[in-house]
């Protein structure tokens, strides 16, 4: 075994996802990624190296980054990605989590699968076709999920012989999109992932270049859920009910927690203190927060993405479904609804239909009472329709049977967030997001 | 402020490396896996009715059942729990699976393959390695005991093909694994809306690295089976790894017997599980080794792995872990 004295110590946590068109070769640019930072292992290279030369590929120990990512078979026959792969790396900065979002097939429901929970979305550009129609798509996607970090990287740029030009021909595209589809910033990068150039160190090919290298920048982003948490007002939507009489865990005295019930979730956002007043919703009860209680022991205070379990002074019918909310900035419970839908199913949406919405840990019958239009792409434009397909980003008004606890989306995303479900065989049908 | 605003800054904790700020939340990433693995495990008791967690005994589940004691605290455990014995399990690690068991005390499934053997339900296999035939005992548990539910230690790390599942899995009333029709998974909000006969697989530590396993065995001080550190060993060399001497991993005649320090980085069937050689004898060493790891524990250590390049897939559509 090595004696190197490494550096075992845990960091912070970065997700982030990759999208692109057909072979602006995004599966080598995260092939790149994970070897370059060294996330590959030597029996996976091995594994990988022998497949490459099976295939064909290159020659003289050139690897085809794609056999790294494309986990299927049905993929590396044909070629192509089918489904979001997750990939794990970490540097002394992050531990990241890679969320690769297939470009073709399907390319919203993929994009939209690996980017609700994204800190930053990484969409590649072959430098020598430009900002296509696919990258308009991409980022308007993007947009309407709000990720947080928006990255453009322009691939290829040993093909155009390092010229500078023909980068920020791109790079000028790409900034005027972002500005046309109200992006709040986006950060666009010459790289080849082929070469390596800009990927993990900065390139000595592109000294026109001067900002950071993609690994450099996806180390230093900051984690806007974090802050958007931290300035939210406290949410916790309950999960179950813990209540021990007679299955307490073994070792704790019974006496101890003889009338014990307490509210388990996971703080959404903003943070609670024992004394606290709090609003239970629907209902709008009003009580106080007497204890915080984890297995480690009890909490003064307790912060967004915590898992704890409340108490509260009064005995108050909080069940799952119910939302705890700080007295002082309830949101108020609502049966109509607005919202965006990313239409996700192959069976299209028609108004009228009845569907299941679930939304934190509450889930409720609903009606799509009238469907509002459908975004053009393009343009973000709202356009008459009379159904939704599958891909399709549309609004809608939904009828639901009991009153939620309604967050904009704009205010934050995991409290504005819900799924549409098929209220017979299960299946999700879009994702949501409040107006 | 506005997201515009928020989002030009950039986190102090980020540059330095870690330093939370004070009065904050801990977003450290153990903190932060842990309180999405409590989460997710939480969801699936309150939507599911008959959920089972899978315990071998193995660090992950391991990690995972530690992980469920502090969702429900001070409430026991509310599921029982399911081991599918191939019947060459290390007989360490099977004593320890009893011992937690009785510690925490839950109900405890075993499904047999040697009963499946022995009365001709299955065959043995021509390399001896029974990893492949837990899949019928699995399903008929799941079957039997009407489990809606299935928790699981797979990580996505592990496996290319375990990289493409879901946190929460739907599994048809074969059992099967349709990798090419996954339900979207969006946000936190998980589903697991399914029909009669189908039920779910949910893994509560997906988003768990090997190190990250490790490091948080090493934080909680969580026990482990003995043989997962260094200890001496009989032991011999084949396919690249060190096999133990057993009843069911016998020496063939050209292979030389010898004493090594040894440690498993992962304990499965006895058939087809290898160690590596290691000084490593506490947690902390382990960590610090795994860290410096240049090989996957699969492919460090498992033989059933190196079937083809899709012998995890293939296992996992026919309805494996």
């Amino acid at each position: 075994m090595t004696d190197t004295t490494l550096e075992t110590r845990t960091h912070g946590l970065f997700r982030f996802a990759t999208a692109g068109s057909v072979d602006d070769g995004k599966s080598t640019l995260v092939g790149r990624l994970l070897h370059d930072s060294k996330a590959i292992l030597a029996d996976q290279l091995d594994a990988i190296t022998r497949a490459s030369e099976a295939r064909g590929f290159g020659g003289g120990g050139q690897i085809d980054f794609a056999l790294l990512t494309d986990g299927l078979r049905a993929e590396r026959e044909q070629g192509i990605t089918i489904d979001v792969a997750y990939r794990y790396f970490s540097t002394d900065r992050r531990n990241f989590v890679l969320a690769d979002c297939p470009g073709h097939v399907q390319y919203t429901r993929n994009m939209v699968t690996g980017s609700t929970t994204a800190d930053a979305v990484v969409v590649l550009v072959d430098v020598r076709n430009g900002v296509l129609e696919q990258t308009r798509r991409h980022l308007a996607v993007v947009q309407l999920l709000r990720v947080p970090h928006v990255i453009v990287a322009v691939n290829k740029v040993d093909l155009t012989g390092y010229d500078e030009a023909a980068f920020r021909a791109v790079e000028a595209d790409a900034i005027a999109l972002a500005g046309e589809l109200g992006l709040p910033e986006v950060t666009v990068i010459p790289v080849s992932a082929l070469a390596g150039d800009n990927v993990v160190e900065p390139s000595a090919n592109t000294p026109w270049y001067d900002g950071p290298a993609l690994l450099e920048l996806l180390e230093t982003l900051a984690v806007v859920d974090e802050a958007e948490d931290a300035l939210a007002p406290f949410r916790f939507p309950v999960q179950t009910v813990i209540r021990p009489q007679g299955a307490l865990a073994p070792g704790l005295d019974p006496e101890d927690f003889r009338d014990y019930r307490a509210l388990a979730g996971q703080v959404s956002s903003g943070s609670v203190r024992v004394g606290d007043a709090v609003t239970v919703l629907p209902g709008g009860a009003v009580t106080t927060v007497v204890g915080i209680d984890t297995a480690n022991g009890p909490l003064e205070q307790a912060f967004a993405p915590q898992s704890v379990a409340l108490r509260l002074a009064d005995e108050i019918d909080a069940t799952r479904g119910t939302v705890i909310a700080a007295a002082a900035d309830a949101p108020a419970s609502a049966q109509d609804l607005t919202a965006s839908l990313f239409w996700l199913d192959p069976r299209p949406l028609t108004p009228g239909q009845r569907v299941l919405v679930k939304y934190g840990t509450a889930t409720v019958q609903a009606i799509v009472t009238e469907l509002q239009g459908r975004r053009d792409l393009d343009t973000l434009a709202l356009e008459p329709a009379d159904s939704l397909a599958i891909n399709d980003i549309g609004q809608a008004r939904l009828r639901l049977a009991s009153p939620l606890a309604l967050v904009p989306y704009a205010e934050h995303r995991r409290n504005g967030a819900f799924v549409v479900i098929h209220p017979q065989d299960g299946a999700t049908l879009a994702a949501g997001t409040v107006l | 402020m506005t997201i515009s605003e928020i989002a030009d800054l950039r986190a102090p904790s980020a540059v330095s490396g870690q330093d939370a700020p004070a009065a904050g939340p801990s977003r450290e990433a153990l903190d932060v896996l842990e309180n999405e693995a409590i989460h997710i495990i939480r969801e699936v008791v309150a939507e599911f009715d008959r959920p089972v967690m899978l315990f071998s005994g193995g660090k992950d589940s391991v990690v995972m059942l530690h992980l469920a004691a502090k969702a429900f605290w001070p409430a026991r455990i509310p599921f029982p729990v399911l081991h599918v014995d191939t019947g060459h399990n290390f007989p360490e690690v099977l004593e320890f699976r009893d011992e937690t068991v009785a510690r925490l005390g839950l109900a405890l499934e075993v499904a047999s393959v040697q009963d499946y053997i022995d009365d001709g339900r299955l065959a043995e296999r021509s390399d001896g390695t029974r990893n492949p035939l837990q899949t019928v005992p699995l399903l008929d548990a799941i079957q039997g005991g009407k489990h809606d539910a299935v928790f699981g230690g797979g990580r996505r790390d592990e496996d290319k093909a375990r990289a493409k599942e879901r946190i929460i899995s739907l599994r048809d009333e074969f059992g099967q694994w349709d990798p090419r029709n996954q339900r979207p998974e969006l946000w936190n909000l998980y589903n697991g809306r399914h029909t009669p006969g189908q039920h779910v697989r949910a893994f509560p530590i997906s988003n768990w690295t090997e190190l990250d396993v490790w490091r948080y065995i090493e934080r909680e001080n969580i026990a482990l089976p003995p043989l997962y550190y260094a200890h001496e060993r009989e032991v011999y060399r084949r396919d690249g790894m060190w096999r133990a001497v057993g009843p069911v991993s016998e020496p063939r005649a050209d292979e030389v017997v010898e004493k090594r320090l040894v440690r498993y980085r992962t304990v499965g069937d006895m058939s087809c599980t290898g160690a590596v050689e290691s000084d490593a004898v506490d947690v902390a060493s382990v960590v610090r080794e795994v860290a410096a790891s240049t090989l996957t524990e699969r492919g460090a250590t498992r033989a059933d792995d190196r079937i083809s390049e899709a012998g995890m897939e293939d296992r996992k559509k026919d309805g494996y872990f």
